[in-house]
């Protein structure tokens, strides 16, 4: 009887068995760049707005401080939206007739809150206080990006449980001083590690990675 | 002991598990309570027992024990068995995978236009405001997330809450929620607007200016409202002859009218339990019904705090024909019928001399000779307490008890002492059964043209015999119904209007001591209801007016004797603070007891109708959990199980098994109750220990047809059975087996602690409640541990593996067991706390009922006449070494540095080992989607700092993490210590006895390190090794050595 498989079928079934090892592990390594990418946590995905609002424009050529908008990120968990009254101030005497602005106008007008879509959305098991990481000197920059930089917001971090861990293991590495959290220009000095950890001291910064630190 | 286990071995084919099941709800009734008499005598110690079923051996409890949640537990509902779910979950297996890949949606931000000051996202803000019931007020303090109302607090500034609630106004926050409640005006069942209403009214009106208002008539709950009395007030300057009636199911004229004919004035007695050092509570459960007990239950506690150095304690007594909560911390029990009680009076006002009573009157037949003894010794220890002696008679006895307990007091000079006697807080009080009377009769005899009826349900909770459905029916005239649901009595009113929920309302209101107090609004009405001022100022032409300028007007202008004129800063802080301090009625010194009065009532109790020891009694009371039927519609009530009984969703007919066995009943049969006026009722049989023998108590409130989904058709009405002769119960009723069976769902059973198995030695060492007499507590302050206990608590540090060391706040608890009376308003606190979802009755029955906190109670001694009744709340023990923890495959409870056993329900997979793994089974397990997902006002009540847990989760005790997150991230941005007390569970914050002690074991000055220092201390199967953080102080009694037999 003749052969059925040619010889050159040894070959094709070694190198089989080693495609598949590679598919797994191919399909394997895709599905774990899939969960990181930025499909998946929005990292860097631009969202549209109501208002083209540019963090570029207003903080780093106009030099306005986050807390002037954010009011509450020093005192609750959330940061807060600055009211529609917020944007008035200016813009009440500045480009009041821009067509840009004038969902800002109709707001007020009509008695309607803008509506804003939620750029950087924590899942809802998980209790995020924004205040205690001003407190102990995490910058608006280290989670929410070069935000200065930003004509249109997007997400700076992915936001990933492994994100915030990295940083709850060892918070000491991204510290400053406490009078710098908002300061969208300020520069490192030479021995940051030497300071972050005098910043650290003088903060009581801990590691805090109980599930309840974070899942309630 | 050992053979209580079950054989293991018996278990069914799958397949018929729910057939099964249902079978075993018909088996367990037959229970032999010759053989669990047996098994008591042959017990040693203090014999702690659960229920019936543990000691008749049935092998359902048996069960209970050996398992986390009984058997058929984990079976799907509706007879889906365990292979068919399987079947089903491999088939959608790999589909059910690809929920978890989608993605967040996109959520949205709205912030405000104008941000008002205060007004942050995520940050609560609590006002004052009051709650009534009957009239009477209890201040609270309400959390608002976002304008939203989610929790109700004790408001610590206001005499009647010291900071403590009760579980009804703890609960009331679901009510305000409750989408059954009317959300419209409607006239004759068809939605109608407020302003046909009001050209109706007008018309109606205008036709009675010329008549001076003959035809009108009001009826009302009573009140206390300066607001409210002024606008009636009013209302009769314009109408001379109109007429105000008020009703009250649960009020009873008694007490007033007996001072009234006593002391010559109509006055209230008011209680001061703090410098109470004997208290005789006779059929009244003082500590946790009526008004002002929040206030009593703090200060009778704050009397049984023993330490070392101090083991002083008041001495309660307690004469009652159906276990109470206050019965149960009572240092003597004695079981009564009601019928006996008015005839024990006589003989302890004979016994303390007073004048007009004579030691034996010939008419009267005597009381048996242990009743004799007991009534003695109380009468000699209240006599040698004299000034600090109390006697609380309940609402429901006769008139001739309270003139017989006035003169005790006088004679005991406990008046103007620990009774304190005021004038009535009501505005115009009057006997709401004559009231109601008055206004059935004027409304046969044609003289109504137009009846407004407001906050009360007659149709459904006044006596049968008055038949206030049919006179309605049949009168003429004009009828409005004003109240939160469209209820029985709306159904036979032309209009019935939605009334404003308290929390949605304007308005004032006086407590149990006179205290003016205010009802703030949290939320703008969410049906568009009104308030009874509002609907009276529009009587009175002024309808454009709101609550607010009403209730301003009353406080401005001074038409209060409460106050002068206030101005706008004066009102805000008045607002601020919830009442007007200082306010409370003052006590007045009454005139001496008529002794006419006396021997009056003295002949009027010798003549009152003796049962024989074979007739049954019938005592009809308000229900602990719904009171007279107001709150049935509310879930967490409904599934809150009832101290003592530990009974969901339903009243029964209590009895005794003494009687039971009698009337050859068993429990879950039902019975038909036939009174001797010949009305009937039909209700299943509960057996309770600890109810006096010959007596069948029925709690009303239930058998709703217009109350809303959850209230409609559960349980029985007792009302059916009231007349307005006997309104509490009859001296000799038949009952009759109808052949029916009903499950009813009890929790006692449920998560049962195994530590009575063992030989009774063993069982000491593992005993899980601790009670010793005061003698022997000074004795040997060390008794929780003494003896039988491990000397001094186990050491149970010692380990292989190095510990963890708790640097910075380790959290713990301590419960006073001596201070608990088993109210329940912790759990109802837990529940609004921790978003705990209700389940329903099948699902009670099958033990999936999800409080993560329960108050375990247990009998101790004869099954005929229990010694003791012990109530232990068990919340987590937050085990430091924790059994959970080490058998979760997937990490979902873990241990946090501070040392809380940590639950991480999105982590959970359910595979329910933690809970098969916890000795103190305090686990819970979302069986089914429990969570009202889709009621959009349910949403509105969650707690947002508190996950809103799925199926297939299992969830537990905190210690409410996110209170101490709150607080923790606070002082630490401030960089200081969290303080002793700033951190309060729900459970502690609730609780009107202060019972519960939190804090930080770690801060040696902490109030929960004192508790835990107390000898008193011990933890709960310490012999594990588990280490909890969770503690109990045992129970300290005061029995009266006399008594000691």
């Amino acid at each position: 009887m003749a052969q059925i498989f040619p010889k050159s079928a040894n070959a094709v079934a070694k190198a089989s068995i080693f495609a598949v090892l590679f598919l797994v592990a191919a399909g394997g390594f895709a599905l774990w760049r899939l969960a990181n990418s930025g499909y998946v946590t929005r990292q860097g995905i631009i969202l549209e707005q109501p208002v083209p609002f540019s963090h570029d424009h207003h903080v780093a050529q106009i030099g306005i401080d986050c807390r002037y908008c954010h009011t509450a990120v020093e005192s609750q968990a959330s940061a807060g939206i600055p009211p529609t009254q917020t944007c008035m101030n200016c813009h009440n005497q500045l480009w009041t007739n821009a067509a840009l602005l004038e969902p800002i106008r109709a707001s007020l007008r009509e008695g309607k809150p803008i509506q804003w879509n939620r750029v950087n959305d924590l899942p809802d098991f998980v209790y995020f206080n924004h205040s205690i990481h001003v407190a102990k000197g995490v910058a608006c920059t280290t989670c929410h990006g070069p935000v200065d930089k930003m004509p249109l917001m997007y997400q700076g971090a992915p936001l990933t449980m492994k994100w915030c861990l990295d940083c709850h293991r060892d918070p000491v590495k991204n510290l400053r001083p406490r009078s710098e959290v908002a300061n969208v220009f300020w520069q490192p000095p030479a021995d940051l590690a030497a300071q972050q950890a005098i910043w650290a001291k003088a903060h009581n910064v801990q590691s805090k990675v109980s599930c309840s630190t974070c899942h309630r | 002991m050992t053979e209580l286990a079950p054989s293991r071995t018996d278990s069914s084919p799958a397949g018929d598990c729910h057939a099964e099941w249902k079978k075993g709800g018909a088996e367990a009734t037959g229970l032999d309570l010759a053989a669990a008499r047996e098994k008591l005598a042959t017990r040693r110690g203090p014999a702690y027992w659960r229920s019936l079923e543990e000691l008749s051996e049935a092998p359902e409890f048996g069960e209970l024990l050996d398992r986390e949640f009984p058997r058929f537990a984990a079976e799907w509902p509706d007879g889906v068995s365990r292979r068919n779910f399987l079947q089903l979950a491999a088939a959608s297996l790999g589909l059910a995978g690809l929920t978890a890949c989608t993605r967040q949606p996109i959520e949205k931000i709205v912030p405000w236009l104008k941000q008002p000051e205060q007004v942050l996202p995520g940050k609560p803000l609590h006002f004052a405001t009051s709650m009534t019931l009957s009239g009477v007020a209890i201040g609270l303090l309400v959390e608002s997330h976002g304008g939203r109302p989610t929790k109700i607090e004790g408001n610590p500034d206001h005499p009647a809450s010291l900071g403590g609630t009760d579980a009804v106004s703890q609960a009331s926050v679901l009510g305000l929620y409750d989408p059954d409640r009317s959300q419209h005006a409607a006239r004759l069942g068809r939605i109608g607007s407020w302003n046909d209403f009001s050209n109706e009214l007008a018309a109606a009106l205008r036709a009675q200016d010329a008549l001076g208002g003959s035809g009108l008539r009001l009826l009302t709950g009573p009140t206390t409202s300066p607001t409210e009395a002024r606008l009636i007030g009013e209302l009769r300057s314009r109408f001379p002859q109109a007429q105000w009636h008020r009703w009250d199911p649960l009020a009873d004229a008694g007490r007033r009218h007996a001072l009234a004919a006593a002391l010559g004035v109509p006055l209230e007695a008011r209680f001061d339990l703090a410098s109470a050092d004997v208290i005789l509570a006779l059929e009244s459960d003082f500590l946790t019904s009526g008004p002002g007990a929040v206030r009593y239950a703090h200060d009778f506690a704050s009397r049984r705090r023993v330490a070392e150095g101090s083991a002083a304690m008041n001495r309660l007594y307690a004469a009652e024909s159906s276990p109470s909560p206050t019965g149960s911390v009572a240092d003597h029990r004695l079981r009564l019928r009601p019928s006996a009680i008015p005839r024990a009076v006589q003989a302890l006002a004979a016994h303390l001399g007073v004048a007009g009573v004579s030691a034996s009157p010939p008419e009267s037949p005597a009381l048996d000779e242990a009743t004799a003894r007991w009534i003695a010794a109380v009468a000699t220890d209240l006599a040698a307490h004299p000034g600090r002696a109390l006697v609380v008679a309940g609402e429901t006895l006769p008139a001739a008890v309270h003139v017989l307990v006035a003169a005790i007091h006088e004679k005991l000079g406990a008046s103007g002492a620990t009774v304190l006697y005021t004038a009535p807080l009501e505005a115009e009080p009057v006997d709401p059964l004559a009231s109601l009377a008055e206004l059935l009769a004027d409304l046969q005899a044609g003289k109504v043209d137009l009846l407004l009826i407001s906050g009360v349900n007659p149709v459904y909770d006044a006596p049968a015999d008055l038949e206030v459905a049919r006179i309605l029916r049949e009168s003429r005239g004009h009828r409005f119904h004003h109240g939160l649901y469209d209820d029985e009595t709306a159904e036979y009113c032309h209009w019935h209007l939605p009334a404003a929920h308290y929390l949605e309302s304007w308005g004032d209101a006086r407590a149990y001591d006179g205290t003016a107090s205010l009802v703030q609004p949290l939320i703008e009405p969410l049906y568009s209801g009104k308030t009874l001022s509002e609907i009276l100022a529009a009587m009175l032409g002024r309808g454009g007016e709101s609550a607010y300028d009403l209730l301003r007007e009353t406080w401005a202008s001074g038409h209060t004797a409460l106050s002068a004129a206030l101005s706008d800063d004066a009102f805000r802080k008045l607002l601020h603070d919830g009442l007007s301090a200082g306010s409370a009625t003052p006590a007045t010194v009454p005139a001496l007891v008529s002794v006419t009065a006396v021997a009056a009532a003295a002949s009027a109790i010798a003549a009152l109708p003796a049962p024989s020891e074979n007739d049954l009694e019938l005592a009809l009371r308000p229900d602990p959990s719904v009171l007279d039927g107001r709150f049935a519609n509310n879930g967490w009530l409904q599934e809150l199980p009832k101290p003592i009984t530990k009974l969901t969703w339903d009243n029964a007919v209590l009895l005794s098994p003494r009687t039971a066995e009698r009337l050859g009943v068993h429990g879950e049969q039902v019975v038909e109750i036939t009174t001797t006026e010949g009305r009937k009722a039909s209700g299943p049989v509960w057996i309770l220990p600890g109810q006096a023998d010959g007596v069948a108590t029925v709690h009303l409130g239930y058998g709703r047809t217009r109350a809303g989904k959850v209230a409609n058709e559960i349980g029985f009405s007792a009302y059916v059975l009231q007349t307005a002769s006997s309104r509490w119960g009859s001296t000799s009723i038949t009952v009759r087996k109808t052949g029916d069976q009903v499950k009813l769902a009890t929790t006692q059973g449920h998560h049962a602690i195994d530590w009575m198995r063992e030989e009774s030695e063993q069982a000491a060492v593992r005993a899980v409640v601790r009670q010793a007499s005061l003698a022997e507590y000074r004795a040997n302050p060390n008794f929780a541990h003494g003896e039988g206990h491990a000397a001094g608590g186990l050491d149970t540090s010692v380990s292989f593996h190095p510990g963890f060391e708790y640097k910075g706040y380790a959290w713990g608890m301590a419960i006073d067991l001596n201070s608990c009376t088993g109210c329940n308003a912790c759990v109802v606190a837990c529940q609004a706390e921790n978003n705990i979802p209700v389940v329903g009755k099948d699902q009670v029955a099958r033990g999936r009922e999800m409080h993560w906190i329960r108050i375990d109670r247990y009998f101790q001694g004869d099954i005929d006449a229990p010694a003791g009744i012990a109530s232990q709340p068990i919340v987590c023990m937050q085990c430091e070494q924790a059994p959970c923890e080490v058998v979760c495959p997937v990490a979902a409870t873990t241990h946090s540095t501070e040392g809380l056993n940590d639950m991480v329900y999105n982590r959970c997979v359910g595979t329910r080992y933690c809970a098969n793994n916890c000795p103190y089974k305090v686990r819970r397990f979302n069986f089914l989607l429990y969570q009202d997902w889709e009621t959009e006002q349910f949403k509105l009540q969650r707690n947002p700092d508190v996950t809103v847990r799925s199926r297939g989760v299992m969830e537990k005790c905190t210690y409410c993490v996110q209170r101490i997150n709150r607080v923790r991230l606070a002082a630490d941005r401030d960089q200081v210590q969290v303080a002793d007390g700033e951190i309060r569970t729900a459970c502690q914050q609730a609780c009107p006895t202060r019972a519960i002690h939190f804090g930080n074991l770690n801060d040696v000055s902490s109030d929960v390190v004192a508790m835990k220092k107390n000898s008193r201390n011990y933890s709960l199967l310490e012999e594990l090794g588990t280490r909890p953080r969770t503690t109990y102080l045992a129970m300290v009694k005061n029995p009266n050595p006399e008594l000691a037999a």
